[in-house]
């Protein structure tokens, strides 16, 4: 029926074309870019000149050339991890938590932990700036213990530990979420049945509760290292100037340097690692978004 | 009932005071009378009156509200459409083309904008550009929110009003827009909320010319940190709560669905 093929195409088209304009033919645009020349100014170089296409590898070339590119990636896939693996740490004791005190308090404790989250990204990083700072209670504190030691004063802020610190700080909620979504349907009468089998609390937890919950550790897992292994603001506020990651390396190319054909090759690099990363994931962890 | 362990509960108040203390040192030294974020002085309300006398501030805040509307109100249109879209047909594409943009790093998306404002339309960047960016990743979060509501409604009520002989736009006018205006209200106002405190696409897609709340911000505390970051900070908060918890009262989902 003719009707019913206009309606679809009124309700589906409007969002399918505004995507395709504003976000797929971008993202081919920056394919194309990453095999250009650039620019003499920056930017660009032209697509079409002198009676051929200007086309290069030059830019993927020059990204394997220079161990220091490859070197920030692992660098950038390290810090992620390992505020992937920090997050886990804190979240898990806090969902763990939730689910076992009485249902009507749980909605409460679950926001607590997104309230936070709905302050400003900037503010919250801008929160470890002012704490880590050497003049704060916090940096005297942890000196005059150092130096109790005979070691010298140590620099928080502008540190690789600053960085992890604020990684971890905005990124903690997306551990926490779907974590508790996985805990909270875990039948209890399992860890019962472990405990008349004999299991002591340590068992019960590594044998029954840890792996039943490693859909949930999985999704949480992709929550964060996904968006921590673009990030550019957190170590360019809390980082030193040694601490770049990828981000940081690609905002530079784009709003720095203006070198846009390697600014896209790098874009596109971090988009592999992504897709790669979201691929595991979700092979992993398709149990518990089945189930959400 | 199964005994819960001291240690556990030691360990979550300790999240949550990881979770809370580094706001509240902001909202506090945000009334501190020091130029200095260090020590306290005293009490004042200084630092908030030098902000509603920065002009610069004042502009930022006007394209930031500018800009939130506008790509709420775009963004909540188009997002309702891909709901329903995604709930009444079998679409492969579309949901992968309106959930992207939100799951991958923000910077990808800036950047990729960026390229193709300056090297196709030949756009100067500026609110049009930033709006734009805006909607592209609202979009998707109204969409997920409308058809979260949709999911758990009686299909019959639809073919009810079919059968009575509504038209398709009837339909929608009478049954379905009232019973997603929760959803629709709900996404409306969290686009808003993203829209009011996006950094990074805004940092990629602004240009030199235009600056938004968040914009300012991060070139305030690059350069000289003030406690007037902590005021403009504070303010922030409190809108983006107000509007959040306004969110929640019309659809539960916003809640969870930030993940």
């Amino acid at each position: 029926m003719n009707k019913e093929r206009l309606t679809r195409w009124l309700t589906f088209g409007p969002p399918f074309i505004f995507m395709v304009v504003f976000f797929v033919l971008p993202a081919f645009i920056m394919v194309a870019a990453s095999f250009r020349f650039p620019g003499e100014y920056g930017g660009l170089a032209p697509m079409f000149e002198n009676g051929t296409w200007q086309f290069t590898l030059e830019t993927y070339r020059f990204f394997f050339s220079d161990f220091i590119y490859t070197e920030i990636f692992l660098k950038s896939f390290f810090i992620a991890g390992l505020t992937t693996l920090i997050c886990i740490a804190l979240a898990y004791p806090l969902a763990l938590l939730i689910t076992r005190v009485p249902k009507r308090f749980r909605d409460v404790m679950v926001l607590l932990v997104v309230l936070p989250f709905a302050s400003n990204f900037l503010i919250r990083v801008y929160a470890w700036m002012i704490i880590l700072g050497p003049q704060s209670a916090f940096s005297t504190a942890v000196n005059s213990v150092v130096t109790a030691f005979g070691f010298e004063p140590v620099p928080l802020l502008f540190s690789p530990f600053a960085v992890i610190v604020g990684m971890v700080y905005v990124h903690l909620p997306f551990m926490v979420l779907p974590l508790y979504t996985n805990l909270e349907k875990h039948d209890p009468i399992l860890l019962d049945a472990a405990q008349d089998l004999g299991a002591n609390a340590w068992q019960r937890f590594w044998k029954v509760t840890w792996p039943l919950s490693l859909p949930g550790v999985y999704a949480g897992s992709a929550l964060v290292f996904i968006p921590v292994l673009g990030m550019f603001a957190v170590p360019d506020i809390l980082g030193g100037t040694g601490d770049i990651l990828i981000g940081n390396l690609i905002k530079e190319q784009f709003l720095g340097t203006r070198d846009w054909p390697f600014g896209s090759t790098l874009s596109i690099m971090l988009t592999l690692a992504v897709l790669a990363i979201a691929a595991l994931a979700m092979r992993y962890s398709r149990k518990s978004l089945s189930h959400a | 009932m199964r005994k819960t362990s001291h240690w556990l509960w030691l360990a979550a108040l300790l999240v949550y005071l990881f979770l809370y203390l580094p706001l509240t040192v902001v909202v506090i030294y945000s009334f501190n009378d020091s130029r200095l974020n260090a020590e306290w002085v005293g009490f004042t309300s200084r630092w908030y009156k030098v902000l509603f006398q920065d002009e610069e501030m004042i502009q930022a805040a006007i394209n930031s509200i500018l800009i939130a509307i506008g790509a709420s109100l775009i963004a909540t249109l188009l997002g309702t459409m891909a709901g329903i879209a995604m709930h009444r047909y079998r679409l492969r594409v579309l949901p992968f083309l309106v959930i992207t943009p939100v799951a991958m790093p923000e910077i990808l998306l800036g950047v990729s904008l960026l390229l193709f404002f300056i090297q196709v339309l030949h756009l100067t960047l500026g609110l049009l550009s930033v709006l734009i960016a805006h909607i592209t990743f609202c979009l998707g979060f109204v969409a997920i929110v409308v058809r979260a509501r949709l999911t758990g409604m009686d299909e019959s009520i639809f073919e009810a009003a079919r059968d009575l002989g509504a038209t398709p736009w009837k339909t929608f006018q009478l049954v379905t827009l009232p019973l997603i205006m929760p959803a629709v209200i709900a996404g409306a106002l969290m686009s808003f909320t993203l829209s009011i405190d996006d950094f990074v696409i805004t940092f990629f897609t602004a240009g030199v010319g235009v600056s938004t709340l968040p914009l300012q911000i991060y070139s305030m505390i690059k350069i000289a940190v003030t406690p007037e970051v902590n005021a403009v900070s504070t303010l922030l908060m409190l809108v983006t709560l107000g509007m959040i918890v306004l969110a929640a009262k019309f659809d539960k989902t916003v809640l969870r669905g930030q993940g």
